[in-house]
């Protein structure tokens, strides 16, 4: 049942190379201890806003409640009076049957991008045709970006021809989008079993696609330990082919404090070429109130209540 | 057999737990002969932030408890003080045994003062109000959100108590600044608090200096209201901060000389001075 456990994840672990967990933790343990302070910290804080694809991914959503994500995107600070304090975030994230209301709120030609979930997000559980024809469909809705999630049944019981055809029939049906492959980490279990997932995924992509870790609807999310096992198969591809691939982690990024240990991650992982909204996005929603929270505790040397900041959808 | 003296690290209560300063520092306590005692977290602005945090999370939980049931957990808080008046006595030194006996008594009265106004400040807080329309007209109080108690020198517990009980009683939560020169009884109170009903946020206590804290306190736009006793010039910049945030501040004199023990130091108007009042109008039928 577990992919650990059969040949073909053994062989193809080989190739890739195995994780060293114990090594990984305290790796990311010590991303913690960085002093991130005044300049330098206003500018991991703007740069993280940049870097938000604002997420409402509900059964309840309106296209009222997107119309409303979209002018937070757009101008995430209200009280900012044209001076951008803080910049437009980096896409808003949907599901495909509001990628229309989307396009409409934010007009043809926006400085924020529209992404979709597609693939029968969050399960992957439906016939491929049905996927290929909601990519499609997102698509023609006006998605500058698809999230796909990978076909965890198939990864987990060994069948990874499958898992990275499929990657390569939805990148196809992408056209011009640009694609984000979810891997799920919480249902993968292992790092090493992450490690080759991301590895499936990094051979089928274009320079401009993405890996991301989870839906956001399972138990657990983005860690530091899954972010960088990514990151570390992100560079080993890099270093091989020279196709550079983004990285997203999605899920249980809700403090501007844990976005900077990210930040942290990904520039001494993957260097500043990594550090720009085009090769690295974070998931989120409550994320974005809690960084212009602290830019304004910057600005102002005074902590700052969160109510002060307009309404952001906080369920992501 | 000879035993190794256990002695107790004395930690501060904040969000539940039993935490150091952030900043790793502490200060040294000493009784009256000037003998060591242990160190005492020394906590920092970053700690009143995080403090701040926990009072803000446990708000609407201790809020939506009914009047009825903050009154009982104020008792079982009174009761679990009662159970260790030793343990609070011996915490007050250098106050003489006498005198901090009656201190831990009065602290005790004070907790059962305010559980007995729980499920009744409201009926006198609240009215009906006559309007020149045909209007039900009504005033009720709402809990102002996280409050800051600023406790003087004198008194460390009972002061600390009597700032405390009428603003949670209505449903805000507490961020604690305890006295600078007796800070171990407010050590011992959060291990109290840690074993009464009371949730984990809705008090929380830090020790540590003044001048450290103080302007944290003034200018931290989360917390809704100031109550406590300062100095002429930490008032000042206390009320000045909160005029940016529009915050509401209940400051006594330190000079006010204020008796902790008379029945004046408690009452329905240290409740009033911390409850948001809402008037609804709502249309009578034709």
């Amino acid at each position: 049942m577990s992919a650990v456990r059969t040949l073909a994840f053994r062989r193809f672990l080989h190739e890739v190379g195995p994780v060293d967990a114990v090594g990984v933790e305290e790796r990311v343990a010590k991303y913690g201890t960085r002093s991130i302070k005044r300049q330098a910290k206003v500018f991991g804080l703007k740069l993280a806003a940049s870097m938000v694809d604002l997420t409402t991914l509900e059964g309840k959503d309106t296209p009222g409640k997107v119309a409303a994500l979209c002018a937070k995107a757009l101008r995430p600070d209200d009280r900012d009076d044209g001076g951008m304090s803080c910049p437009p975030v980096a896409a808003v994230c949907v599901y495909p049957s509001m990628v229309a209301a989307a396009r409409r709120a934010l007009g043809p030609r926006s400085p924020v991008r529209i992404a979709s979930v597609a693939t029968a997000f969050p399960s992957g559980q439906a016939p491929l045709a049905t996927r290929l024809a909601e990519v499609r469909a997102a698509v023609g809705a006006g998605a500058d970006e698809i999230d796909m999630v990978i076909n965890r049944g198939a990864f987990l019981s060994g069948e990874f021809t499958r898992v990275g055809d499929e990657i390569s029939a939805v990148r196809d049906a992408c056209g011009q989008a640009a694609l984000k492959v979810i891997l799920e980490t919480s249902e993968l279990e292992t790092y090493d079993a992450i490690r080759a997932a991301s590895f499936i995924a990094l051979r089928r992509l274009r320079p401009g696609d993405f890996i991301k870790t989870s839906t956001g609807k399972t138990s657990s999310n983005a860690t530091l330990g899954n972010n960088q096992v990514m990151l570390d198969a992100i560079r080993d591809h890099y270093l091989a082919s020279g196709v550079a691939i983004g990285m997203k982690p999605a899920g249980g990024i809700r403090t501007a404090k844990q976005a900077l240990t990210f930040l942290i991650a990904v520039k001494e992982t993957l260097g500043d070429a990594w550090l720009t909204n085009t090769r690295y996005r974070f998931g989120a929603s409550s994320l974005l109130n809690d960084l212009l929270r602290q830019l304004e505790k910057e600005r102002t040397g005074a902590y700052q209540a969160p109510y002060r900041f307009s309404e952001a959808t906080e369920s992501y | 057999m000879p035993r190794l003296p256990i002695t107790k690290t004395p930690k501060v209560y904040v969000g539940g737990a039993f935490i150091r300063s952030e900043s790793g520092r502490t200060f040294p306590l000493r009784d009256a002969r000037g003998r060591l005692i242990g160190h005492v977290p020394q906590c920092t602005r970053k700690d009143l932030r995080n403090a701040v945090e926990a009072a803000a999370k446990a708000g609407p939980g201790w809020a939506r408890r009914t009047a009825y049931n903050r009154g009982q957990i104020l008792y079982r808080l009174a009761e679990m003080i009662e159970a260790r008046t030793g343990e609070l006595s011996h915490a007050l030194a250098p106050a003489s045994n006498r005198a901090a006996a009656r201190e831990v008594a009065a602290s005790v009265d004070r907790l059962i003062h305010y559980a007995g106004w729980a499920d009744k400040c409201e009926q006198a807080l609240g009215s009906v109000n006559s309007v020149a329309g045909p209007f039900f007209n009504f005033t009720t109080s709402e809990p102002m959100g996280v409050i800051g108690v600023i406790a003087p020198a004198e008194c460390p517990l009972l002061a600390l108590i009597s700032l405390i009980a009428p603003a949670i009683v209505t449903g805000n939560t507490v961020v604690a600044l305890a006295s600078e020169p007796q800070p171990y009884p407010a050590i011992v109170l959060g291990e109290m608090l840690a074993t009464s009903d009371l949730p984990g946020g809705v008090i929380n206590l830090l020790t540590g200096l003044r001048r450290e804290l103080l302007p944290t306190f003034a200018s931290h736009a989360h917390l809704r209201a100031l109550s406590g006793v300062a100095n002429a010039e930490e008032r000042t910049a206390l009320e000045r901060g909160s005029a940016d945030s529009i915050r509401r501040v209940r400051l006594r004199a330190d000079t006010a000389r204020t008796d902790w023990f008379a029945d004046t130091a408690q009452g329905l108007s240290m409740i009033r001075d911390l409850v948001e009042f809402k008037t609804t109008w709502h249309p009578i039928g034709a």
